[in-house]
């Protein structure tokens, strides 16, 4: 039989892409943003997300969010929320903050599936939300172990 | 009882902000590992950190699959005066540790 | 004495020879991976010190035995003891590791339960220990006995292995410092183990980290504790000597 026909006579040598795992989206993540926000506005600035452009390994990643505030009862951050992109799900943290929290500030460890954006929104005492993004690349490890 | 890590700063002046930095031992399994069988290993991590000074909440965080192991948490807090902090951790399985700490003013 | 003499002098060029050249792979490390090994705060290797720091206190053994009952505090009795691993055990007459000494002491002397190899338990008294070395000097000892094992482990580091049919020495002698795939090729010193790779979300040893890089050539990898491991542990001592010990790292 020639390769041809043998492909032609065998439907089940049609190849599957293989099965990917669930990811989220861009809109996912939108979705997830608009539940925190109660779909008000939100203006891109005041709030700085760091991290790192580059990230050597996915599944430790340094990231620290800051919103300069008096962090008086009258002003101050109530919350600020990180969304991502092409993870599994859309969620990384939610940070809640208080006039006692001198600043709004968070510093921790987060795990990327893959390079992709990141999304920081804060939601501050007088109704309003800001926001920052940044794109990070991720790298694999090179000798992926059994 | 998971390993814990506070790091609270030496001097602390009232009415003054400094950083609280925090390590957990928990392996945060995110629920989308296989498990070598066709499924996934079962999510297994902590979901929410509160720290409270003086029983009133000063930061709480909302934790996701998507915090690496071994959590690092490091938040600010200003106080007026020396008094406890008690840290909180929570999580599937009936996850919930508490760590007390005292802060000293000076 | 000519033997350990000549010995002597043969560490001595080779430390001469690479020290300008030698790179920790701290050093190939992205700026934020380095704030966390530096930081003890944020080291979550730290864990792991803890525990083995409570490990040393804690009663083991028919006899009710802790390794501060001989060995009083680690900071002081401990101190510069990693950094002279694989040494020569005189009991079984060939070269140990400091795990596998860790191990022979709560057996034989502390007469508690083993540790296993690459256990919590094991991995956090290795860690400890190894924190009260951090900055000295790799010293392998000037022990002619120890020649034959490194020589042995420098002879597995340039032998082909695996499908792969690629030697340690190929990637971290020949092409350290180039890049694989997206991460740079370390020159591999063991200066920072047990360490906490971020790959492995855990602390782990540097047999560990052998058998991760035994798979990615796929080779049939060395069993945790085997007497090839400690050759090959041996000599990237020698290879490395006079390196500060940054035990316990943090690695991508």
């Amino acid at each position: 039989m020639t390769p041809r026909r043998l492909i032609l006579a065998s439907p089940a040598l049609l190849l599957l892409p293989p099965p990917q795992p669930a990811r989220a989206s861009a809109e996912a993540m939108a979705a997830a943003l608009r539940a925190f926000t109660g779909g008000a506005a939100v203006t891109p600035g005041r709030v700085t997300l760091d991290i790192s452009p580059l990230v050597e390994n996915g599944n430790t990643v340094p990231l620290s969010v800051i919103m300069p505030s008096p962090m008086t009862q009258a002003e101050h951050v109530r919350a600020i929320a990180i969304f991502n992109e092409r993870n599994p799900q859309p969620h990384v943290v939610t940070a809640r903050f208080s006039p006692h929290s001198g600043q709004a500030m968070l510093a921790t460890n987060i795990r990327l599936a893959t390079s992709q954006t990141i999304v920081a929104v804060a939601a501050l005492s007088d109704g309003s939300f800001w926001s920052d993004s940044a794109q990070v690349i991720v790298t694999l490890a090179a000798c992926l172990e059994g | 009882m998971a390993r814990v890590l506070i790091n609270i700063p030496r001097q602390i002046r009232a009415g003054e902000s400094f950083a609280i930095r925090t390590l957990i031992q928990h392996g945060m399994e995110s629920g989308y590992r296989p498990d070598g069988a066709g499924g996934v290993l079962a999510r297994d991590i902590i979901t929410s950190f509160t720290a409270s000074f003086e029983g009133e909440e000063v930061f709480g965080l909302e934790l996701s699959p998507a915090v690496a192991a071994n959590p690092f948490i490091t938040f600010s807090m200003r106080v007026q005066g020396s008094g406890m902090l008690r840290l909180r951790w929570r999580g599937d399985g009936g996850f919930d540790q508490s760590e007390v700490r005292q802060i000293t003013v000076t | 004495m000519r033997h350990v003499l000549a010995l002597l002098l043969a560490l001595q060029c080779l430390t001469a020879a690479l020290a300008q050249e030698r790179r920790s792979g701290f050093d190939d490390m992205a700026r934020e991976t380095q704030a966390m090994q530096r930081e003890d705060a944020a080291n979550p290797a730290m864990l792991w010190v803890d525990e083995g720091a409570a490990i040393w206190s804690r009663p083991a053994g028919a006899q009710s035995l802790s390794c501060a009952n001989c060995h009083g505090a680690a900071e002081a009795s401990m101190a510069g003891v990693a950094a002279r691993y694989p040494a020569w055990d005189e009991g079984s007459g060939t070269a140990i590791d400091l795990a596998g000494r860790i191990a022979q002491c709560r057996e034989q002397r502390q007469h508690a339960p083993a540790l296993a190899r690459e256990s919590e338990g094991l991995l956090a008294l290795a860690a400890f220990i190894g924190l009260q070395s951090r900055a000295m000097p790799l010293a392998p000892p000037a022990d002619g006995r120890m020649q034959a094992t490194r020589a042995w482990g420098e002879a597995l580091y340039r032998q082909r292995r695996g499908q792969l049919d690629l030697s340690c020495a190929q990637c971290h002698d020949d092409n350290a410092g180039r890049r694989l795939a997206g991460s740079t090729i370390p020159q591999a010193h063991p200066t920072a183990y047990p360490l906490y790779r971020l790959e492995w979300q855990g602390l782990g040893s540097l047999q560990r980290r052998l058998r991760g890089c035994m798979n990615g050539v796929r080779a049939e990898p060395f069993a945790y504790g085997a007497v090839e491991m400690i050759a090959i542990e041996a000599w990237l001592a020698q290879r490395a000597a006079g390196m500060a010990v940054e035990t316990p790292g943090v690695r991508p």
